[in-house]
């Protein structure tokens, strides 16, 4: 009697905890196979003997005996060597810079759109990844045309007698922060917009009911809620600003070396992988793991409070 | 019997200047008039419930005190001062909020003190101000907890401590007591007016909930689309409703339709077509009019046997009060039973009564044939 019962009670109980697994480990293995090999792949790249343009094996087994051998070589060089040291400081400078300059940009537009009646954010919330639609690269070839010393602004203000001889813009620290600001800045605008959209407007009441002004309402509820989309869009802005390539490669100069363009020249002008590959595991380790601790220590201080 | 509209004419009125009075307030929102020319007064220390079902504009009204809302037109004077223009934060007016709208991010304490802090208080005041709040709403050992941290209740006391923290001289109340469960609801309503007494600041509260306000509020006000219907201390608006919204919002009642018959000064005589109604107290009226008399269910006796004339209130009352059915529904609440009594001419008459002794009632069952008889005194006309 109770067999047939308790049979599919047992089928329920095991297809939901199969269930479960199963949805937890599609992203868990799409991490393992297309971040976490390709990232032993690299690392194990970076601790390489190079011959010709083939990896010797980390693994030898010769003559009876088996030897490991790790190559720190590279590892040493990236201490010893300026260039990386200086290439890293900068590229974490300007993206430290990009990510203020969107946070002050966006922070406005996104309360402006989070504020707006409910029947036009749709509209704004498509201005703004209306940029998506045309090509990254042509997006900042445009801005080449426009700033360069024939450029459309340095046409116009010699047209209107603002300036006697062009300004040079292009391929300075300012046409580099301005392209990375401009392809950045949709990342920071869309997680704020999307706290601040939930935001329960009567705390703001409350607020004022209380005493305080719109502007202290302002900085003492709705900036202190919105902590985690502000947090969320500065480490959106701020890793990919890091390690990007290809805006410091269009618009910026010989003062903004940044280490996507080392990682470049190492791989591709110097052939030397092993050297590449040790200064890519260097940035990963020094830009993911403070963040990794900075997220896990915010976790355990917020103790789980609704944001 | 006349009834005031509202409270203004009566002479006590006149002895004390209105601690707050809202005169002919209007609010419109695009072609809706959300508040509908409301004049009120509401004197020092008294706890006033704003009652009516939603989109009746009790909120919009409490919003307009704390200064959300602006009048399209009237004024609202607070000791005499016009408040209309100021802005909320200027006010000495606070409100706890409907679901207390506690800030999440900040502690017990914080919540507390925010008011204080944007006074610019000294610190040390501060922290003994705090501190009273938390000993007078019981909260002293939660003070570090986050509101997510708390139960409904004691995010009610944090609520009501903010609210007061900064001593205001308006307390508005905006639904205190809806997000609790109805057991708990029941404790907080006399513990909420005890802490309000403790303090004696004057207090606006709304609610659609009749008990809550029958419970906390010493005077009442109906509301109903924009317009407040009747004024009155909560057993006057039982006992002696204005008109035919009141008598019905404020629990239940029996209406009958008739014609005013006999109209002498001590009593009047309404003939319906379920019977004759004695109102033993005079009205205001036209002989042949048509009105309404009203019953609370409480006040009918169901019996099986006829009404006995030593039984009715005076002799004269015999042949009146009186109507004839069948039990068509009856429901065993406990402290009280209620019948549904079926007319001959097909109406559905109302009757509680009160489960004072064990099986006492237990008589009378479905399909019995019985009378319902009530006292004149207890009968209400109702002109419209």
């Amino acid at each position: 009697m109770s067999l047939p019962l308790s049979l599919p009670a047992l089928h329920d109980k095991l297809s939901g905890a199969w269930g479960r697994s199963a949805l937890i480990a599609v992203p868990m293995v799409f991490l393992l196979v297309f971040f976490l090999l390709p990232f032993l792949v690299v690392m194990k790249i970076s601790v390489s003997e190079m011959e010709n343009v083939v990896f010797k094996d980390l693994l030898v087994w010769a003559d009876g005996v088996l030897s490991l051998q790790i190559r720190l070589g590279n590892y040493l060089f990236i201490t010893q060597d300026d260039l990386y040291l200086s290439a890293y400081l900068s590229s974490i400078k300007f993206a430290a810079i990009t990510t203020v300059l969107c946070l002050l940009i966006a922070y406005p537009f996104a309360y402006f759109m989070a504020r707006s009646p409910s029947d036009k954010r749709p509209a704004l919330l498509m201005l703004v990844m209306l940029p998506f639609w045309t090509s990254f690269l042509l997006r900042v070839y445009a801005w080449k045309m426009l700033l360069a010393d024939n450029g459309v602004f340095n046409n116009l203000a010699l047209a209107l007698g603002l300036v006697a001889e062009p300004v040079k813009m292009m391929n300075t620290p300012f046409s580099l922060v301005l392209g990375m600001v401009y392809t950045y800045l949709p990342f920071m605008i869309l997680p704020l917009y999307a706290n601040l959209v939930k935001m329960d407007l009567r705390l703001l009441e409350a607020a004022l009911d209380l005493g305080a002004t719109p502007w202290q309402a302002f900085w003492r509820i709705t900036v202190p809620l919105s902590r985690s989309g502000i947090i969320a869009g500065s480490l959106l802005v701020f890793i990919p600003c890091v390690g990007e390539f290809v805006i410091p490669e269009l618009l910026g100069g010989p003062q903004t070396l940044m280490i996507g363009r080392v990682l470049w020249d190492e791989f591709f002008s110097n052939n030397d992988w092993p050297m590449a590959a040790s200064v890519a595991v260097v940035m990963v380790l020094l830009i993911i793991v403070p963040i990794a601790l900075f997220n896990k220590h915010q976790a355990e201080g917020s103790g789980g409070a609704r944001a | 019997m006349n009834l005031p509209l509202s409270s203004d004419s009566s002479p006590g009125a006149d002895a004390a200047a209105p601690f707050l009075q809202i005169k002919r307030v209007i609010k419109q929102f695009d072609d809706i008039f959300a508040v509908d020319d409301v004049s009120l007064n509401i004197q020092k220390g008294e706890i006033f419930a704003l009652l009516g079902s939603s989109g009746c504009g009790k909120s919009t009204l409490l919003r307009m005190l704390a200064g959300f809302e602006v009048p399209t037109s009237g004024q609202i004077l607070l000791e005499g001062q016009d408040i209309v223009g100021l802005a909320p934060y200027e006010r000495p007016i606070n409100m706890m909020f409907q679901s207390y709208a506690l800030f999440p991010h900040l502690t017990v304490w914080d919540n507390i003190a925010f008011g204080l802090r944007r006074d610019g208080l000294p610190k040390a005041e501060i922290e003994e101000r705090v501190g009273k709040m938390l000993d007078l709403v019981q909260l002293k050992a939660y003070a570090k907890r986050k509101p997510h941290q708390l139960s409904g209740g004691q995010q009610q006391r944090v609520a009501l401590a903010r609210s007061l923290a900064k001593r205001p001289r308006l307390l508005l109340l905006d639904e205190p007591l809806g997000a609790l469960d109805k057991k708990l609801r029941e404790r907080t309503q006399l513990e909420l007016v005890d802490i309000i007494e403790q303090v004696g600041v004057t207090c606006v509260m709304v609610t659609h909930d009749q008990e809550e306000a029958m419970t906390m509020a010493t005077r009442i006000g109906v509301m109903s689309e924009g317009r407040i219907l009747q004024v009155g201390k909560p057993a006057e608006i039982y006992e002696t409703p204005n008109c035919r919204f009141v008598a019905d919002f404020i629990g239940s009642v029996n209406l009958f339709r008739g014609t005013l018959e006999v109209d002498e000064p001590d009593h009047v005589v309404i003939a319906s077509p379920e019977c004759r109604h004695y109102v033993s107290h005079g009205i205001t009226g036209t002989l042949g009019m048509e009105v309404l008399a009203a019953v609370r269910p409480e006040k009918l006796t169901v019996q099986r046997h006829s009404p006995l004339v030593e039984d009715r209130e005076s002799p004269e009352q015999a042949g009146h009060n009186a109507v004839e059915g069948v039990i068509e529904d009856m429901a065993y609440l406990g402290s009280l039973t209620t019948y549904h009594v079926r007319l001959d001419n097909g109406y559905l008459v109302k009757a509680t009564h009160t489960n004072a002794a064990r099986h006492e009632l237990s008589q009378l069952s479905w399909g019995d044939r019985v009378h319902v008889w009530w006292c004149g005194s207890d009968v209400v006309v109702l002109t419209q």
